[in-house]
C-alpha cells in the first residue's frame, strides 16, 4: 500500500458503537429502535446463526472430529471465531502474569458460543465493600437494575425458577428442563450434605416467546449458536433485528484504532482500519459507545491520546485498565460406577446444565471473601476428538462387569469397555468472585504494536490468598459431593498448594471486567453511574468495563441490563440536548 | 492414484519386503509431497477465511508413507476389529483420520512416525521382517508386548500393580497413542457413534429421564419439578 490515506465518511451519526456483542449489540438495538442513526463497527465478519451455525453437524463432518484449533479453541463446531490467540494481534505480560485473553472477532462476539448462564446480581453484589471492606461499592444498587433485568428477562427469555433467595433474585422465568439422570444423582447427594441444587437459569427458549425466534429443540449445542434463534446471542436477538430498523450502518472487519476528539475534548468519532482493504477510515457522530470488551475498550481509551486527554480518553484518573478481574475457576470430575452399562436414550437436553448450585455459605465463617456457584456436567455426550482418551486409567480403576481387566488392550474386549463406560462421567466447575484490585491491571505496552500498528495491551495481574483459598474450598466441596454420590474422582483431584488448588489462570473463565469502572468520584473512576465518561460526556462504555465488582454471577445478563440502562439514558440525554 | 486407493492396492496386493527398504529411505520432508490445491474444501462446516486457508494447507500435504499407512491400518484393525455390533477401524476410515490429525496436530507426528519405526525395528530384530510382512501370529506377539501400559497419576507415580517388560516402554507409549487416536477416529464416525449408543444430535423434546430408568436407579422427580419444569405430550 504505497499511498496511505484516511477516508473520512461524510455521514454524521447520532452514535458510533464499537463492538457488536452483548453490550454493543444491546446499545445498537435500543438506539436504533429509538430512531437514532447508528454506525456499528465490528472487528470481525458478519455472522448469522441461521445460516452460519454448525448446529446438528455430525462429528465426522469435522476432519479433526471437533478438536480445537487456535481458530476455534472450544472445538471445531464452536460458534466463536478466534479465542486466546489471533494472528497478528499479540498481547504481552509483565513478570509471571498468566492472564489469558479471549477475543471474539465476529458479529455478536462471544455471545454466539457462551454458556447462556443468565444470573442477576443480587442486592449484596452491588455493595460488597459495605459488607466485607474489600474493593468498592457500586454507585448503583439492585433497585436501579431490577427494572432492566425484568425487561431483558421478558425480551430475551431465560428459564429458571423463583426460589425467593436473598441474593439470587427472582425473575421472569420460562420453565426449566427436567434434570438429567446424573443431575438427579448430584441433586440427591449435594442436598443430602446441605448444598442446595436448584434449576439452572439459562437464556434458552423452552417456550416460544415471539415470532422471530424458535423454541429450543434440545440438541445441547448452544455453544455452536442456534439456527432457530432458540437461545440468546447478540447476533440473532439484538443486532440482526436492529438492522431491520434501517437505522444502522454496520461496518464489519473494522478494527477500531482511536476515539477522535475535538478541541473541547469531546468525542467526534472513531478511526478504524478496514481489514479487507487495509485502508484507514474515520466515522463521525454525536456520541461514541464502546462495547469492544472490557480489555479492548480500555485499550481503545488508553490509545486515544490528545492534547485535551494526554493520558488517554476518560483517563484523567489513571484508572482505565485497573481493577481488571475475571471469575475464579476450579473444576473436578469423576465417574459414577452405578451408571456403568446404562440404558441408552437421548439425554442431550439444552446446551448446558439443567441444575446448578448458587452460593450458599456465610463468608464470616470462611477464610476467603465472596462466593462461588457450581456448574454441573456429565452424561451421554456426543463423541468427539479425545473420546475415552487414556481408557487404561478407567480399566485400572474400575471392574468391568465384575472383572478386573488388564488396562489397555485391544480388540472386541476393548470395544466392550468403551460401551460399558459411556455416559458415566460427571463434572463440576466452581465459578467464583475474585476481588477487583487497582494493582491487578492491563496497560498499553510501550513497545509492541499489532499488525495494524495499534499499541497492544500488556497484562500485569495477580491472585491473592482470597482467590486461592476459594479454589481450595471449591475442591473440598466437589470431593464431598462426588463422595456423597458414590462417584470416584478421576480428574482434578490431585490439585493442591503446589498449583493453587487448580485455580485457573485469570482470564481463562472469560468473564473479564472492571477496566473502565463506574463510580461517583471522577478521581477514582473513569465512568459515572450511567457508564458515561466523567471526562468526556459523549463517551460511554457498555461491556464488562464498567463493573465495579462482578459477583459470582456470569456477567452477560448484567452487561445487557447495564447497556440497556445506559442506552436509554443516551436517548434521554439526547432528547434533552445534554449531549 | 490417490492415496486411499494406493493403500487399498497395497493391502490387496500384500506388502512386499521392498516396502521396508523404501520406508528406510524416506525422510519426513520427502513424504510431504504437495498435492494440487483443491478449489473447494470437502467439508460442510462454517469456516472463516483464515480457517479455509489453513485447511487447504493441511490437505495439500501427505504425511505418512504408504508403508506407514499400511502399518497404521493393520494396527487400527487390531485395536478396533469388526465384531457383531460394528465394523473395524478401517471400515470407518480411521487411517484417513489419523493421516489428517497428525497434520493438524504436529505434536503427534514424531511419536507416530518414530513409534511406527520402533515397531518395524522390533519386527526386523525378532522376525527379520517389517511389521506388515509378519504373520498375524508374529504381529500379535509384538502387540501383546506393547498393548498393556502401566497407569500413572498426575504426579507421575505408577498406579498399576502389574509390571511391563523392560525395553518396551517406548513401544507401549506408541501403542497407547495409536489406541487413543483410533478410538477418537472410530467413535466419531456414524458407525462408531451407533456402536457406543450415542442417540442424539437430532431435534427432539426433552421430557426428563424415562420412567423405567428412574425406577432402576430409585430416583423420582419431585412434585415441585413436575409442576415447574417444561413437559411435552408424548410423541
Amino acid at each position: 500500500m504505497g499511498d496511505i490515506q484516511v477516508k473520512k465518511q461524510p455521514k454524521q451519526y447520532d452514535a458510533i458503537i464499537v463492538g457488536s456483542g452483548a453490550g454493543g449489540g444491546m446499545a445498537a438495538y435500543v438506539l436504533a429502535h429509538a430512531g437514532l442513526k447508528v454506525c456499528l463497527i465490528e472487528a470481525g465478519p458478519m455472522f448469522d446463526p441461521k445460516t452460519d451455525s454448525n448446529q446438528l453437524k455430525n462429528p465426522w463432518e469435522s476432519p479433526r472430529r471437533g478438536a480445537s484449533t487456535k481458530y476455534r479453541p472450544f472445538g471445531d463446531f464452536d460458534g466463536c471465531y478466534w479465542g486466546w490467540e489471533i494472528d497478528g494481534e499479540p498481547y504481552t505480560h509483565v513478570g509471571d502474569t498468566k492472564w489469558e485473553w479471549w477475543r471474539a472477532r465476529m458479529l455478536g462476539g462471544r455471545t454466539n458460543h457462551w454458556g447462556r448462564i443468565s444470573l442477576r446480581f443480587g442486592p449484596k453484589d452491588f455493595k460488597r465493600k459495605s459488607i466485607d471492606g474489600l474493593g468498592d461499592d457500586w454507585p448503583i444498587g439492585y433497585d436501579d437494575m431490577k427494572p432492566y433485568y425484568d425487561k431483558i428477562d421478558k425480551m430475551l427469555g431465560v428459564f429458571g425458577t423463583n426460589e425467593g433467595l436473598p441474593n439470587d433474585p427472582d425473575g421472569f422465568f420460562l420453565p426449566p428442563p427436567k434434570p438429567r439422570l446424573h443431575e438427579l444423582f448430584i441433586k440427591k447427594a449435594a442436598t443430602g450434605i446441605g448444598i442446595p441444587v436448584i434449576p439452572a437459569r439459562l437464556s434458552i427458549l423452552t417456550k416460544q416467546i415471539n415470532q422471530e425466534r424458535g423454541q429450543c429443540f434440545f440438541c445441547a449445542q448452544c455453544g455452536r449458536s442456534c439456527k432457530v434463534y432458540g437461545d440468546f446471542s447478540a447476533s440473532s436477538c439484538l443486532v440482526i433485528p436492529a438492522l431491520k430498523t434501517g437505522n444502522i450502518d454496520l461496518v464489519t472487519n473494522a478494527m477500531a484504532r482511536e476515539v477522535l476528539t475535538n478541541k473541547e475534548g469531546l468525542a467526534t468519532g472513531v478511526s478504524y482500519v478496514n481489514k479487507e482493504d487495509m485502508q484507514e477510515y474515520q466515522v463521525f457522530g454525536r456520541t461514541v459507545v464502546l462495547g469492544a470488551s472490557a480489555c479492548e475498550s480500555a485499550r481503545l481509551l488508553m490509545n486515544s491520546k490528545s492534547p485535551q486527554h494526554p493520558n488517554g480518553l476518560a483517563n484523567s484518573s489513571d484508572i482505565v485498565g485497573k481493577y481488571l478481574h475475571d471469575s475464579t475457576g476450579a473444576d473436578m470430575g469423576g465417574i459414577i460406577p452405578e451408571l456403568f452399562d446404562r440404558k441408552r436414550y437421548n439425554e442431550d437436553g439444552v446446551g448446558g446444565m439443567h441444575v446448578y448450585t448458587p452460593w450458599w455459605l456465610d463468608n464470616k465463617k470462611l477464610d476467603f471473601p465472596r462466593g462461588y456457584h457450581i456448574e454441573y456436567g456429565g452424561g451421554f455426550g456426543q463423541p468427539s476428538y479425545g473420546f475415552n482418551w487414556g481408557i487404561e486409567k478407567m480399566q485400572e480403576m474400575f471392574k468391568i462387569k465384575g472383572q478386573q481387566k488388564e488396562p489397555g488392550g485391544y480388540g472386541s474386549t476393548l470395544k466392550e469397555d468403551f460401551r460399558y463406560f459411556f455416559g458415566s462421567h460427571v463434572g463440576m466447575a466452581g465459578r467464583g468472585e475474585a476481588i477487583a484490585r487497582k494493582d491487578s491491571y492491563c496497560e498499553i505496552d510501550p513497545e509492541v504494536v499489532d499488525k495494524y500498528g495499534i499499541p497492544v495491551l500488556r497484562f500485569n495481574t495477580s491472585y491473592t490468598s482470597y482467590e486461592i483459598n476459594q479454589a481450595k474450598h471449591m475442591k473440598e466441596t466437589f470431593k464431598e459431593i462426588l463422595h456423597a454420590m458414590g462417584a470416584t474422582v478421576t480428574w482434578g483431584g490431585d490439585d493442591g498448594p503446589h498449583n493453587n488448588y487448580g485455580l485457573h489462570a485469570p482470564g481463562n473463565i472469560i468473564h473479564e471486567a472492571g477496566t473502565v469502572r463506574m463510580g461517583n468520584d471522577p478521581k477514582t473512576s473513569p465512568l459515572n453511574k450511567y457508564s458515561q465518561a466523567h471526562d468526556c460526556k459523549n463517551v460511554f462504555c457498555v461491556d464488562g468495563g464498567p463493573f465495579v465488582s462482578q459477583a459470582d454471577k456470569n456477567i452477560t445478563w448484567t452487561i445487557l441490563a447495564l447497556s440497556m440502562r445506559t442506552s436509554e439514558y443516551i436517548v434521554d440525554e439526547m432528547k434533552k440536548r445534554n449531549i | 492414484m490417490d492415496r486411499r486407493k494406493s493403500i487399498k492396492a497395497l493391502l490387496i496386493g500384500g506388502v512386499s519386503a521392498s516396502v521396508i527398504i523404501e520406508a528406510c529411505n524416506t525422510d519426513e520432508k520427502k513424504a510431504e509431497v504437495p498435492k494440487a490445491a483443491d478449489a473447494a474444501l470437502p467439508y460442510t462446516l462454517n469456516r472463516t477465511k483464515e480457517e479455509q486457508a489453513y485447511e487447504r494447507e493441511l490437505l495439500s500435504k501427505i504425511f505418512f508413507t504408504p508403508h506407514e499407512m499400511a502399518t497404521i491400518t493393520i494396527l487400527g484393525d487390531i485395536i478396533i476389529p469388526k465384531d457383531e455390533i460394528s465394523g473395524s477401524a478401517s471400515d470407518a476410515k480411521v487411517p484417513d483420520f489419523i493421516e489428517f490429525i497428525v497434520k493438524d496436530m504436529p505434536e503427534h507426528q514424531t511419536p507416530m512416525r518414530g513409534g511406527l519405526r520402533w515397531l518395524d525395528m522390533q519386527c526386523l530384530t525378532r522376525f527379520e521382517k517389517a511389521f506388515t510382512d509378519c504373520s498375524h501370529e508374529q504381529q500379535m506377539q509384538i502387540v501383546d508386548d506393547i498393548a498393556y501400559p502401566v497407569t500413572k497419576d498426575a504426579k507421575g507415580n505408577i498406579t498399576s500393580k502389574r509390571k511391563i517388560k523392560p525395553g518396551y516402554e517406548q513401544g507401549i507409549a506408541f501403542f497407547s497413542l495409536i489406541r487413543n487416536l483410533t478410538a477418537s477416529g472410530f467413535y466419531t464416525t456414524e458407525m462408531g457413534g451407533k456402536d457406543v449408543g450415542y442417540i442424539g444430535n437430532v431435534p427432539n423434546q426433552w421430557n426428563g429421564v424415562p420412567a423405567d430408568v428412574l425406577k432402576q436407579y430409585n430416583m423420582a422427580y419431585t412434585e415441585k419439578e413436575l409442576k415447574e419444569c417444561v413437559s411435552f405430550d408424548k410423541v
